[in-house]
């Protein structure tokens, strides 16, 4: 058993009550860095750490920060706790049990990249974990963790939440923004990207909460002791999210490079019901399907081997399907959300996944011949590349690998009307 | 005259300097205003959206349109409290697209309906990141909002005839 890192509340009760968080190495990353580190060493830290975005992009965290424009001020810090991909449930877990030792990493940012203000961005649903965080915040600034004049020092840093309400659009980085200026939660064109213009116009830093919550120890423990967990290139724990046909489900937080049947059939306890495993969808409603075989089940779950299986970790919510499940039926819930959440700001995505939506309902129904699977298969390639935003280019991952790899489902579901 | 700015002036001003003091920044305070608002009607009436404008120094229309776009705030009144089942993927293979069918079905209603007492509203919703404890609810009522997880039939029922109670 490795030692948790992310989830460390599961072996310290109380780690949510600032004393308990203090006795537990709590805000020593962040008086060090405060006390003795220039804001550029703290980048260059997390840069050398090799930690990578885990909201899904898996985009290298330190590099982002050092994009950071000199030349715009003020800067801005937010977090990304919209969390809102189906199966993916580990950000609340991380607020609810573990909150200062994010709080700590999103103050050890806003120092890197000299912001005075930081913002929190919950989904609405999310309510309680906000009064939560606001009386975390409260206790740090009390204990002189937050606020002004921080450690006798000139450096002050503000946190403040603030909550979506109910958009999963409002996960994707700049349509967060747009949201948090009160305006409708749509993406931006870009570039520029948010570390030249972010929100209010101002050079802003957006990172995911797990992101964030792996700071502190990055700073603690130092970027070389970091890089032995995990893969070379994906280094650091993840916490993966596992729901679905699964004997287990729950957040496990495992080192980067373990194996999809580790994860699955050790800490999962496999398939219920005597059922085998037929999919896995990997970065939760926004995936591939992967086709479970043993080549699938031996592979390294990370940034880099998994894409070799023509699909993506993205935030690692590993959704498992079991042979009982009709892939028809299966995608048909993955574009009724699209269709629900698409934004409507761009036509391909607002069109693509209304008349996939309407298609696969036929399909699912028995209504459709393969001629309809077809045009189904056509309208999904016609949005790819052509979308405003992740949403729409991950609301076909699921369709087209659906189709390609699983014939067999489409064949059976459309038997009858072919004939 | 600005009843949301007379009521909770308190509350106004802290939401108010979350954010930077120019134009922009009070723009910033429109979400929150609105769940203020609402936690008062239950919805968002047509004089919390004039006042909500007026203190956010945009129009009357601006606002309207958050409204719209965001599942969570509602411009009209409707049962007092919202049951709302998550039936995305990983809780329907979880069997919860055939708990929240028994649920109705047990309150005599059809999902997205309210019960004759115009209590509660039995709804199926998007992802609410409980994948893992399904099939699960949230409640959205005046006082807030509140997750069950890990539920039967028998037991949301419970949940539910609470609610209907008081």
């Amino acid at each position: 058993m490795v030692e948790h890192i992310l989830l460390r509340h599961r072996a310290i009760p109380g780690l949510d009550q600032i004393d308990t968080y203090r006795q537990n190495e709590g805000f020593l990353a962040l008086r060090k860095v405060i006390t003795s580190m220039d804001p550029d060493d703290v980048t260059n830290e997390v840069k050398a750490s090799g930690l990578r975005g885990r909201g899904g992009a898996g985009f290298p965290t330190g590099m982002k920060w050092s994009f950071i424009d000199g030349h715009n001020w003020p800067h801005y810090v937010i977090a990304n706790a919209d969390e809102s991909e189906p199966g993916t449930f580990k950000d609340r877990e991380i607020m609810e049990g573990n909150p200062y030792q994010f709080l700590e990493g999103v103050t050890i940012c806003a120092y890197a990249v000299k912001a005075t203000d930081a913002y929190i961005y919950l989904r609405g649903e999310f309510w309680p974990i906000a009064l939560k965080l606001d009386q975390c915040i409260a206790e740090m600034e009390a204990a002189g963790f937050l606020g002004e004049k921080l450690f006798g020092s000139n450096i002050s840093i503000h946190l403040h939440t603030h909550l979506g309400a109910g958009a999963y659009i409002c996960g994707e980085e700049s349509a967060l923004l747009d949201s948090i200026e009160g305006k409708l939660g749509q993406p931006r064109l870009r570039p520029p990207f948010p570390p030249a213009v972010g929100i209010y116009g101002k050079p802003t830093i957006v990172n995911n909460v797990e992101t964030l919550t792996n700071v502190p120890f990055i700073i603690n423990r130092g970027a070389a002791w970091y890089k032995g967990i995990g893969t070379e290139k994906s280094p650091g724990p993840k916490i993966f999210s596992l729901s679905g046909c699964i004997n287990r489900p729950g957040n496990y937080e495992l080192p980067l490079g373990t194996t999809f049947r580790e994860l699955i059939m050790d800490h999962g306890r496999g398939i219920p019901g005597g059922h085998k495993i037929k999919a896995i969808m990997a970065a939760g409603a926004s995936s591939s399907l992967i086709v479970a075989n043993d080549e699938a089940l031996n592979t390294p779950m990370d940034y880099e081997s998994v894409p070799q299986l023509g699909a993506q970790l993205g935030s690692a919510s590993i959704i498992v399907v079991d042979d009982s499940v009709n892939i028809p039926w299966l995608i048909n819930k993955t574009v009724h959300f699209f269709t629900h959440e698409s934004c409507g700001k761009c036509t391909p995505c607002r069109e693509g996944t209304y008349w996939m939506m309407h298609l696969t309902e036929r399909i699912n129904h028995g209504k459709a011949t393969m001629k309809d699977v077809e045009l189904l298969h056509d309208v999904a390639s016609q949005m790819k590349g052509k979308c405003l935003c992740a949403l729409g280019e991950f609301s076909i991952e699921a369709v087209l690998s659906g189709i390609e790899r699983f014939p067999a489902d489409f064949e059976s579901v459309t038997a009858k009307s072919n004939a | 005259m600005n009843g949301l700015l007379e009521k909770y002036p308190d509350e106004v001003q802290a939401i108010l300097a979350k954010y930077p003091s120019d134009q922009a920044g009070k723009r910033s305070a429109v979400m929150p205003l609105m769940y203020l608002a609402q936690r008062q009607d239950g919805y968002v009436t047509k004089d919390a959206i004039g006042q909500i404008a007026e203190i956010c120094e945009i129009t009357v229309t601006e606002v309207a349109s958050i409204i719209g776009f965001y599942s969570l705030y509602y411009d009209e009144p409707s049962g007092k409290y919202h049951v709302q089942v998550c039936t995305d993927l990983p809780c329907a293979l979880r069997g919860a697209e055939q708990f929240l069918e028994n649920l109705c079905q047990n309150l005599g209603i059809k999902v997205g309906e309210t019960t004759a007492d115009g209590m509660v509203k039995v709804e199926a919703v998007m992802c609410l990141a409980g994948c893992d404890k399904a099939p699960m609810f949230q409640v959205q009522s005046p006082e807030g909002l509140e997750y069950h997880e890990n539920q039967t039939v028998e037991s949301a029922l419970e949940v539910i005839n609470k609610l209907r109670q008081g």
